[in-house]
């Protein structure tokens, strides 16, 4: 195993996710294509704590740090978009377009 | 590192069975026209990720994925879906038009054209050594209570601050009456 065949997957998974996040409309499936890119960069970021060796497992514990706040974000994420539904009647992005002119 | 070199070493024939499935339910996560699916094609991705962290001796971390996004972050995803009443089989309702998809596809493949050239130019080829112990959970506790002791209080502070956010905000107001919202 080399360390560029992790990098090379967690690059394509987080290019998948930046398509999805472009891509959808609906706002739930914008954050599942959010929690897609997250866990590329864990798979990064445990890939380069093995490649270096790190005495204090820095990537490891920086993962955790990623995980937990991307719990985090889903639940803050949702509650927005649930507050948004209930008002708008609809959680597709491209119709909340109060602050174009 | 030739490719046969690489193809000759077991475990990364691991690597490539849980890759591929992996890559391909990312891609049916983001292109799918069925919600609750790409739900549950989230699940496989985030499997596959525990599995590839697993492989890289991340037995921690692996677990932590498996408890926190799979069990809790894709029941909030498919309680969101539900709540929302996200449509379904409507693909026009679910993406954008196809001239956006376009220019998407054609962002996110600079995208991985870039970070996977640098990646491939920036990095030996060099075999990733084997960690003195197998399994370092122990010594991954005491660093997380030692070392890294202040950044892990914020993030309990973080997660306080965002389950305070999300009741406020999906809470409904005194006035509001009962099912007038939805």
């Amino acid at each position: 195993m080399t360390v560029t065949q992790f990098v090379l997957l967690g690059a394509a998974l987080f290019s998948i996710g930046v398509y999805g996040v472009l891509t959808r409309r609906n706002a739930v499936l914008v954050l599942l294509s959010v929690e897609l890119m997250l866990a590329a960069v864990n798979v990064n970021l445990v890939a380069f704590d093995r490649h270096l060796a790190d005495q204090l497992a820095g990537g490891q514990v920086f993962a955790l740090f990623t995980i937990a706040v991307s719990a985090a974000e889903v639940g803050i994420g949702l509650a927005i978009v649930l507050l948004i539904f209930r008002n708008r009647r609809s959680a597709n992005v491209d119709e909340l377009d109060l602050l174009k002119l | 590192m030739s490719l046969t070199d690489w193809l000759s070493t077991p475990e990364n024939w691991v690597f490539l069975v849980i890759a591929l499935p992996m890559l391909a339910a990312a891609v049916k996560l983001v292109t799918t026209t069925n919600v609750v699916h790409a739900a549950l094609y989230l699940v496989v991705t985030l499997a596959a990720s525990a599995a590839v962290l697993l492989l890289l001796g991340a037995e921690f971390v692996a677990w932590t994925v498996v408890l926190v996004s799979i069990g809790a972050v894709v029941v909030l995803f498919l309680f969101g879906i539900m709540i929302t009443r996200a449509p379904m089989g409507r693909e026009a309702t679910l993406s954008h038009p196809r001239s956006v998809k376009l220019a998407a596809a054609a962002v996110s493949f600079a995208l991985f054209a870039l970070i996977g050239g640098a990646a491939v130019d920036a990095f030996t080829s060099q075999p990733l050594t084997e960690p003195a112990d197998a399994t370092r959970t122990g010594a991954l506790g005491e660093v997380l209570f030692t070392r890294f002791v202040i950044p892990f209080e914020v993030v309990s502070v973080l997660l306080l601050a965002a389950l305070i956010g999300g009741i406020v905000l999906a809470r409904r107001d005194p006035g509001e009456t009962a099912g007038g919202g939805l």
